[in-house]
């Protein structure tokens, strides 16, 4: 499908953020995904999240690797700079362009295929590396762009849409993010709008690696019986553990939840996550007791969506780098040149 | 001594240390060719070691040339045997009439030596016994020992040699003492027990001039810093760690800020070659300079990504140290192997800058140079050194650098550009030269932002799947291409002492073993015109010395005549026209090798002279 221009027709009152932009402001390209694909959810996620942070649209990059999900970063956020990558590889781009300039905020993109198949390697080292970025793999068990093949994460014993079996163990991005050392790790549900917003919000304001795996049906090739990854399979099998509700610190700081469901999280950016436990006995802040849980219920077949873990994000690629301040990439001349003096000094010693 | 004639030969020899690796002797070693050097005569020392850290033969082998000829030689005028392990090939390595010096502590039977060499035995280990009790000062101060001992051997400077120490442990005077202390009784037991000096002697000298003594991977470590590098993503192989190596160590000193500690560069060691690539493609995309050191198959896992940054025009520096590959033990030594899969690299049709350092000191001037270019031609360029100048220490010229330079940033579109309405096109040619400009990620709120991808884009980087759309592209990348032939380093001509129809060309590290070859065919009545490429692609003088000889010698360091074959695909040339001398044992090549080629070549008429009426000539 060649580009289409998006209409942009503007009501004079359409809502305006605190920076003024409209919704429409953080879209980008019309989708060329199939009608209904659940990746154009997440999408809308992203423009909203970013709205309601009042996030400069071109303070945003977005950065991908190659198939359905790796596409969709063209449909947000068009003022923002985007990079459509190499399949598999896009954590080693955006880990590039965070050393370049610390101050841009990072969203990479990427699927199941993606992130556990080719690319489970540089999915890996970008967690334990402590990369700041919102990590987001669009999750629906199958290749998309090549036919409906069977990704690492389609779960055993499901079946392709041609009736094939997956015998192969599935790989949990979740748990391999909880064990490698992202500070933020959540899964949710392409479906569920009202989880996955605050979710993405929660993420982009984290300081770290934050990991969001959102469970994503593909219409055409895996929302059949026999799947693990339709919308009706997730719908039945999900268990939520917690709602998040991000408070920036400039909101005035108000809740309406009972007491005693609540947990507060501060986040090293200073703004506030209010999770709503609907699992009594889950606690996001003990990253063993995460993957136990996890591991626990979905030896029951449950899909475990929410914030699942959230610890300090103090510390980020840079800070244990001991980079300066100062953006690599806004570095001059005189910062970065030793000189002619220096050199002459350097010479004297090679004699 | 049989009736052999001990070589005789001032300021002119080479002398081979076999050593166990691991045992402390390159330090030794160095302490050696430095002290020489200090006497003002040349020395162009090389290492010829194994894949592993210890206990495997490691021979150094230091050229003494007080005319200067910096390339291999061949051959070895002495032996300083300090491997039982590797005696036998040893010393049937010297030249007839060469000495051996050896660790003479326990006695050798007969049969271990020659009689057509001058044989010098001193009790090393003996004497090291008597003297410490320390075993690591015992291997340690053995090999200061044996230094001492050539040092009355070959009439040195005493002096000069312990002035280097001095001057290395300075502020660690008890390493000083030490160090003086062993290296006298060395010298002290040649003089009263051997025949000081021998017939090779090293006599002071004018001939090294300011030179400096460096190897070129630290050299291109330090035109890194120069050239304004922030971001280096990297994964280890050898040979080209030391890059990496060198590059964090000037960044300590250079570029840590003096108020807070804090570093302005970033250093990745990424997991493995398609993650540091990825990681200085992500970083030059968004404005920092990056780059990254590798090695033959450090490229070839970069094939994908080289690609991407030619097609989605993304600068990027690559150091290339070549080696030979696969496998381990002949990547520790040196080829130019690496030519076609760096100049041609990935899928579809690309075609990348080359630069061809020769020495160290252009392993600086390329190496800082290479950001400019990336950066003026958004695309990858690749620094194509190997083994021999990026590991070897060696004389060469001065490092310099003009205060007034100003980085070359290529062609960015500011905020302010984008403000006052410039039209922006990322792939759009504005200035006819294929270059067309770019926005830094984060740059302006509404204006000026792009969806990088590799192709399927219009010249605005709106998706675009429209053949017209593609070819509009790939012509603009071939006038990229050609604007990028008068940027890279022009060729180096010299001309022979009288005119001849036959020419050569050649790059890299053969150059010092080519003007030594050059030398010795002149005194042969064989004239040679030469013409050492810097760069690819190639600018027209290139094609145009090919042109201006009957035929044309390319002389390489690999099998399959790279060089060669990339001037015959660019220049559209008769290959008959072409003739190749090659080298790709492993070892440097030199100028015996080159030279008795030529001029086999010419003497046996193997190459016939081409009928000027007949020769087609480049365009």
């Amino acid at each position: 499908m060649t580009y289409l221009a998006k209409p942009r027709l503007l009501t004079a009152n359409a809502p305006r953020n605190a920076l003024g932009y409209t919704r429409r402001d953080y879209e980008g390209a019309i989708s060329t995904l199939c009608a209904g694909c659940g990746h154009d959810s997440i999408s809308a996620a992203v423009v909203q999240a970013c709205y309601d942070l009042d996030i400069e649209p071109h303070r945003v990059a977005k950065l991908s690797g190659i198939g359905c999900s790796s596409k969709t970063p063209d449909y947000f956020l068009g003022n923002s700079h985007g990079f459509n990558s190499v399949h598999g590889r896009m954590p080693s781009v955006l880990t590039g362009a965070a050393l370049a300039n610390r101050e841009l905020i990072y969203l990479g993109v990427s699927g199941d295929g993606d992130s556990a198949s080719i690319g489970i390697g540089q999915f890996a080292h970008a967690m334990r590396r402590g990369v700041n970025m919102t990590y987001i793999v669009e999750n629906n068990g199958v290749y998309g762009l090549t036919k409906g093949q069977f990704s690492a994460t389609a779960d055993k014993g499901s079946k392709s849409k041609r009736g094939v079996v997956n015998n192969d163990s599935p790989i949990d991005l979740v748990a391999l993010a909880l064990q490698l050392g992202a500070t933020f790790v959540a899964r949710s549900f392409s479906g569920d709008k009202e989880q996955l917003v605050p979710l993405i919000k929660a993420a982009l304001r984290h300081c770290g690696p934050a990991f969001i795996d959102v469970i994503s049906p593909c219409v055409t090739f895996n929302n059949h019986a026999g799947s693990t990854r339709s919308y009706d399979y997730v719908r039945e099998h999900n268990e939520a553990v917690n709602r998040v509700e991000v408070i920036l610190p400039r909101d005035k700081i108000e809740t309406t939840y009972p007491p005693g469901s609540l947990r507060r999280i501060v986040q090293h950016d200073g703004s506030i996550l209010h999770l709503r436990k609907l699992a009594e006995d889950y606690d996001p802040s003990d990253r063993i007791g995460a993957l136990n849980y996890l591991q626990g219920r979905q030896a029951l077949g449950e899909i475990v969506t929410g914030l699942l873990y959230v610890g300090d994000g103090t510390q980020d690629m840079h800070g244990h780098l001991n980079t300066v301040d100062k953006p690599l990439n806004q570095l001059g001349d005189a910062y970065l040149c030793p000189g002619a003096k220096a050199l002459e000094a350097l010479n004297a010693s090679l004699r | 001594m049989s009736a052999v004639q001990a070589i005789q030969s001032c300021n002119e020899f080479v002398i081979k240390f076999a050593n166990v690796n691991g045992s402390g002797s390159a330090s030794a070693n160095e302490l050696f060719s430095r002290a020489i050097m200090r006497m003002g005569v040349p020395v162009a020392p090389r290492n010829v070691f194994p894949s592993n850290i210890q206990g495997l033969p490691t021979w150094y082998e230091a050229r003494v040339s007080g005319q200067g000829w910096l390339g291999t030689r061949g051959g070895c005028d002495m032996m300083v045997a300090m491997n039982p392990q590797t005696w036998d090939r040893d010393v049937a390595a010297i030249d007839p009439g060469g000495y051996l010096f050896y660790d003479s502590s326990k006695a050798m039977p007969r049969s271990k030596f020659r009689d057509d060499i001058t044989v010098l035995g001193v009790p090393l280990t003996a004497m090291c016994n008597q003297e410490y009790t320390d075993a690591r000062q015992r291997q340690l101060f053995k090999n200061v020992m044996y230094v001492g001992a050539l040092v009355a051997l070959l009439d040195m400077e005493f002096d000069a040699t312990a002035t280097l120490i001095t001057d290395r442990y300075r502020g660690k005077d008890k390493l000083i003492d030490a160090n003086i202390n062993a290296l006298r009784i060395g010298y002290d037991y040649a003089r009263q027990h051997l025949p000081c000096p021998i017939g090779l002697r090293v006599e002071r000298s004018d001939k090294v001039g300011d030179r400096i003594f460096i190897d070129g991977n630290s050299a291109c470590g330090l035109g890194a810093v120069y050239g304004g590098a922030t971001v280096a993503g990297w994964y280890p192989i050898t040979p080209s760690t030391s890059v990496i190596e060198a590059f964090s160590s000037y960044c300590r000193k250079y570029r840590t800020d003096p108020d807070n500690g804090r570093g302005r560069y970033a250093i990745v060691q990424a997991e493995d070659e398609l993650a540091s690539i990825g990681m200085v493609i992500g970083a030059g995309w968004n404005g920092a300079r990056a780059f990254t050191a590798t090695s033959g198959p450090g490229i070839s896992l970069m094939q994908e990504f080289f690609g991407l940054a030619y097609f989605a025009e993304i600068p990027a520096v690559i150091f290339d140290v070549q080696r030979g590959s696969p496998s381990t033990g002949m990547p520790t030594r040196t080829q130019q192997s690496d030519l076609l899969a760096c100049a041609y690299a990935s899928h579809g049709d690309t075609r990348h800058v080359l630069l061809f350092p020769e020495d160290a000191y252009e392993c600086f001037t390329m190496g800082a140079q290479a950001f400019d270019l990336a950066e003026r031609l958004q695309t990858p360029v690749f620094v194509m050194l190997d083994l021999d100048i990026g590991m070897n220490e060696g004389l060469c010229a001065p490092f310099d650098w003009d205060d007034e330079r100003r980085y070359d940033r290529g062609k960015l579109m500011s905020y302010e550009d984008l403000e006052a309405g410039k039209n922006f096109g990322r792939y759009l040619d504005v200035d006819g030269d294929g270059i067309a400009y770019r926005t830094i990620p984060g740059t302006h709120p509404t204006k000026g932002a792009y969806f990088t991808r590799g192709t399927t884009r219009n010249a605005y980087a709106k998706y675009s799947e429209t053949g017209a759309d593609y070819v509009y592209n790939m012509e603009r990348l071939r006038r990229k291409f050609d604007t990028a032939k008068s940027l890279v380093p022009a060729p180096v001509l010299h001309n022979a002492a009288q005119p001849t129809r036959i020419g050569a060309i050649y790059y890299g590290s053969t150059s010092p073993a080519m003007a030594e070859a050059m030398a010795l065919l002149e005194a042969q009545g064989v004239h040679v015109n030469t013409l050492r490429v810097r760069g690819f692609p190639f600018c027209d003088d290139i094609m145009q010395f090919i042109a201006d000889h009957d035929y044309v010698f390319v002389v390489e360091q690999n099998e399959s005549a790279q060089l060669r074959s990339m001037l015959i695909n660019e220049g559209e040339i008769d290959p008959k026209r072409l003739v190749r001398v090659l080298h790709y044992d492993g070892s440097p090549i030199t100028a015996r090798f080159i030279s008795k080629k030529i001029a086999d070549a010419v003497s046996e008429h193997k190459i016939s002279p081409i009928d000027q009426a007949k020769r087609k000539v480049a365009p």
